[in-house]
C-alpha cells in the first residue's frame, strides 16, 4: 500500500493507524504521547487510533508541538 | 484608562495579571522553560507544530509547561491563510486550546509577516471559535481590518524576528496604540528589558519576549529582568507620566539663603 507520511511517499503493510505509529515508535524510539496524528487532513486522537483503517492514496502526517515564538 | 487597582489583561475568556508573553524556542534546555516562566510570571507561551523528525528524541516539550500557563499555538511554517488554518485547527484538536497565534511568512531573509494572508487567516479562525492574536506588519488600516475580522488582539512588530533591534517600528505602533479597539502586544525584536519597559511605557497592552530571554546566558534571570520591565513600564504608563520640557524646571526651591 502506497501513502503519503509526512509528505514522502512511503510504502507501508500497516492496517491501522495505531500499527503504523507503533511500528514507527519500536523503529524510531518516538514518544506516543507527545504525537499528533492527521489522517486525511483530519487529526485522529489516539483512542481512535486502534480503529481508523490505512487505505492506499492516503495522506497521513506526524507532528508533534516543539519550541517556537 | 483602565482600573489601576485591577489592572489584567482579558483576552477570550481568561484574564491575566502579567502583561509579558513569553516563547518556547531556542532554549539549550527545555528544563529552563518552567524556571523561566515562574521567574518572569508570564502567564501565556507561544509553541509550535512541526513533522515529527524521527531522529530527535526530545520528550513532549508540553510537559515543561505548566498548566497555569495559556498555551499560543502559532502556525510557524504557514505560507498562506489555508495553511494557517489548518495548523490552528490541528493545533486545537490536539488539545492545545482556542488561543492561536496566527503567523504568515512568505519572505524568508526578514520573516515579515504578509499581512493579507494575515488577515485572510484571521476572518475563518474567528468565525470558527479561537481567540485570535495575529502577528502583523504595523499599518493601521490593517489594524482595524484585523479589529472586523474579528482578532482578539493585534500584534505589530517591534523589529524582525530574532534581531534583538526594538522598537524599530516605534511610531508606527505608536499610532496603532492610539487607534487600536483591541489589545496591542508588542511581539518580535523586543531585545531588553529597557525596551519592553518602552513599549508599555507607550501604551502597549502586553509584550511577547522569546529570542532575548532563551538566548541570553541565564534565561531564568533574564526572564526576570523582563518581568519587572514590564511591570514598570506599565505602571509608568499608568501613573500618566509627567512630559519633556525643552527648558530646565527646579525640583528644587532655588531662593535660598546663600545671598541677597
Amino acid at each position: 500500500m502506497k501513502i503519503s507520511l509526512n509528505g514522502k511517499n512511503t510504502e507501508t503493510q500497516s492496517r491501522t493507524l495505531m500499527d503504523l505509529v507503533t511500528g514507527l515508535i519500536t523503529d524510531q524510539g518516538l514518544d506516543l504521547k507527545s504525537l499528533v496524528v492527521e489522517h486525511n487532513l483530519k487529526v485522529v486522537p489516539s483512542v481512535a487510533w486502534e480503529k481508523a483503517l490505512i487505505q492506499d492514496g492516503d495522506t497521513i502526517e506526524l507532528l508533534s508541538f516543539v519550541g517556537g515564538g | 484608562m483602565p482600573d489601576k487597582q485591577t489592572d489584567t489583561l482579558i483576552l477570550g475568556d481568561v484574564e491575566f495579571s502579567s502583561r509579558l508573553f513569553t516563547g518556547t524556542g531556542k532554549f539549550s534546555s527545555r528544563s529552563l522553560i518552567p524556571q523561566m516562566l515562574e521567574a518572569s510570571g508570564s502567564q501565556m507561551i507561544t509553541v509550535a507544530l512541526r513533522r515529527v523528525d524521527p531522529s530527535d528524541r526530545q520528550d513532549n516539550i508540553l510537559n515543561y509547561i505548566p498548566d497555569t500557563v495559556t498555551l499560543l499555538p502559532n502556525t510557524s511554517g504557514a505560507r498562506t491563510a489555508q495553511e494557517a488554518v489548518r495548523i490552528a485547527r490541528i493545533a486545537r484538536e490536539a488539545g492545545c486550546g482556542r488561543f492561536i497565534k496566527i503567523e504568515v511568512i512568505t519572505d524568508m531573509q526578514y520573516l515579515l509577516p504578509d499581512n493579507h494572508e494575515t488577515l485572510l487567516a484571521t476572518e475563518i479562525l474567528a468565525k470558527e471559535g479561537f481567540v485570535v492574536l495575529p502577528y502583523m506588519m504595523p499599518d493601521i488600516t490593517v489594524t482595524k481590518q484585523l479589529y472586523d475580522a474579528g482578532a482578539a488582539a493585534v500584534m505589530p512588530l517591534g523589529a524582525p524576528i530574532g534581531t534583538n533591534r526594538g522598537l524599530e517600528m516605534k511610531p508606527m505602533i505608536e499610532m496603532i496604540i492610539q487607534v487600536s479597539k483591541i489589545p496591542v502586544v508588542v511581539d518580535a525584536g523586543i531585545g531588553r528589558p529597557s525596551q519592553a519597559a518602552e513599549a508599555m511605557e507607550m501604551g502597549a497592552d502586553a509584550v511577547l519576549v522569546n529570542t532575548a530571554i532563551a538566548t541570553s546566558q541565564d534565561p531564568i534571570l533574564s526572564g526576570k529582568a523582563f518581568g519587572y520591565a514590564v511591570k514598570a513600564g506599565r505602571m509608568a504608563y499608568l501613573s500618566r507620566m509627567a512630559e519633556e520640557k525643552l527648558k530646565a524646571s527646579a525640583s528644587s526651591p532655588l531662593t535660598g539663603f546663600l545671598r541677597d
